[in-house]
């Protein structure tokens, strides 16, 4: 069996839930997997406990204070074991998966959806395709949230592990966003809006939907390049960001391939187009033939009724 | 004055349909183009040399035919372009140990690359590379500004990061607020007459090789409404049928 490392997954210095859906995509490739958690305090690890590990390791560094790739690889180098490493695909730990695979000169394989023997599956052409690899050895593996389900019990204690890292980039600042809503790559319900939306000021009828489930509000191209007012931050599609939410509405979308492309592996679909003919609803998991302004008010009350 | 490479990658029409041949995408009848982050990267570098001086070399691996995109890059203005004969599947330490030394060939100082190529979607090219040479690297840049050295806007926490980069780097790019120049008569004529560089460099075998490629699983047929008032029906299945609310 390949000894298999996870490098947790980390937001706002704790490590995010999805990290146990790695852990279970390592116990796929091999057994006994060790849980690597990059902090600057051992106490951020606790979070790992119970996540299927058979054991966990504190990376403690002041280099994982923020993200610099040349640092994070060197000082995650020193401590992770030998093996086939797991990681998430989230765009920065695509990065440092990349860099630490370049590090230790083995290959790095991006976005696993799935995971048999040395197999792995991931979408390619934007999702127009899927393409199995083998990998022939120890590798770097970048896998999609939201496709295996999290790995339980296991390991709880935790080994601490000094370890360093040049750090050669210097924040000058920091920008916040401009509004305080999620961003549609953080999001697990997504809520986007095309041209079809009419006029910009209109997202705001999608901006109260999203307060009422929690949701991120999204764009199409056609919509971010239309309008001045949407910023391509919140662009979904080939261009924009690709995004894998438990629910994504669209509405006023048509459903370019570009659009598609950074969305349909979403795992529930809604559509509202008033073009029945609109390639959207065919992969709509439910498609409502209606204009925003027929099904917008109804469906955003429908949904306070349901969240109580 | 830097020495500007900057990596091209000639990949299917982001609007082409994908067909699948006997486990193996086939692209014969499919138009190839410069992968779009790489416009990014090529403006970007362009935007470098105008503010600092120095030249722009665009680089690619590849056969005869990804020539095209080396000619589409010089009618834009970079100054040289540079071809490394290779075709046929290659891993990413495969590639990245080509374009390692290819930069080391060029005497590259800064290398700027599409945040990933539009086939792939992998992004390991850019930070991998880096490795390879020691350099830094950042990615996903949404903005560059080269008063007095390089500075990128880049994703960082809930926000932006504006984050100053040491050179040597490799700079992946993401779109951001740029706009692409095209490319004017003149540049289209110069690039006519251009001639490529074509440098030949070992591959190193590959660890990782494709077995097949499928098309994705179709999705089965959803429900379909007519009327604003089927959104009721929805929001109810959204939360007992779907259980995502």
């Amino acid at each position: 069996m390949t000894q298999t490392i996870v490098i947790a997954e980390m937001n706002s210095n704790a490590v995010h839930p999805s990290t146990a859906e790695l852990v279970s995509a390592a116990i796929t490739l091999g057994a006994e997997p060790t849980l690597v958690v990059p902090c600057t305090d051992a106490g951020q690890a606790s979070g790992a406990a119970n996540m299927g590990a058979a054991n966990i390791i504190a990376a403690k560094s002041d280099a994982f204070a923020h993200y610099d790739a040349s640092a994070w690889a060197t000082a995650l180098d020193a401590v992770v074991p030998q093996g086939t490493i797991v990681t998430g695909a989230s765009p920065q730990s695509k990065d440092m998966a990349a860099r630490l695979a370049a590090r230790r000169g083995i290959s790095v394989v991006q976005d696993a959806v799935a995971i048999d023997g040395d197999q792995i599956t991931s979408p390619v052409y934007s999702g127009k395709a899927m393409q199995t690899v083998a990998i022939g050895g120890p590798a770097v593996v970048s896998v999609r949230s939201n496709v295996f389900s999290p790995a339980q019990g296991g390991a709880s204690d935790v080994a601490v592990l000094d370890t360093t890292g040049d750090v050669a980039t210097s924040v000058q600042e920091f920008m916040a966003r401009a509004s305080e809503r999620l961003d549609v790559s953080e999001a697990n319900i997504i809520i986007s809006g095309g041209r079809g939306m009419g006029s910009p000021d209109n997202f705001s009828e999608l901006e109260a939907i999203a307060d009422t489930i929690g949701a991120a509000v999204g764009a199409s191209r056609a919509a971010v390049d239309t309008w001045d007012a949407i910023p391509h931050s919140m662009q979904v599609g080939q261009t924009g960001k690709t995004v894998n939410p438990n629910l994504y509405i669209a509405v006023g979308i048509s459903g370019a391939i570009q659009h598609l492309a950074g969305m349909r592996s979403s795992k529930y679909i809604v559509a509202i187009n008033k073009d029945a003919d609109a390639p959207i609803f065919q992969h709509a998991d439910y498609g409502i033939v209606a204009t925003w302004e027929d099904a917008l008010p109804v469906l955003h009350s429908s949904l306070k009724g349901i969240m109580g | 004055m830097p020495n500007i490479v900057v990596l091209v990658k000639q990949v299917p029409d982001t609007n082409a349909k994908i067909v699948v041949n006997g486990g193996r995408v086939d692209l014969s009848s499919v138009k190839m183009v410069m992968s779009p982050y790489d416009e990014f990267a090529v403006e970007t570098a362009l935007k470098h040399k105008e503010a600092a001086g120095g030249e722009v070399t665009a680089l690619t691996v590849g056969g005869n035919g990804a020539e095209k995109i080396l000619k589409d890059a010089k009618a834009i203005g970079v100054d040289h372009i540079v071809r490394v004969d290779a075709e046929g599947e290659m891993d990413s330490n495969a590639l990245q140990s080509v374009l390692a030394n290819a930069v080391a060939e060029l005497g590259g100082e800064v290398v700027y690359c599409g945040k990933s190529a539009a086939d792939t979607g992998a992004g390991s090219t850019g930070p991998g590379l880096a490795e390879r040479m020691g350099w830094t690297s950042v990615s996903n840049i949404i903005g560059a500004s080269f008063d007095g050295g390089v500075s990128v806007v880049m994703p960082s926490g809930g926000g932006n990061a504006k984050v100053s980069v040491p050179l040597p780097a490799v700079i992946s790019c993401d779109k951001g607020d740029l706009k692409v120049r095209k490319p004017n008569v003149k540049g289209i004529m110069q690039a006519k007459r251009a001639s490529v560089d074509v440098r030949s460099i070992e591959v190193p075998a590959s660890t990782v090789s494709v077995v097949n490629h499928a098309l994705p699983p179709a999705k089965p047929a959803g429900k379909s409404y007519e009327g604003g008032a089927a959104a009721a029906e929805v929001a109810q299945l959204l939360r007992d049928e779907a259980n995502v609310l």
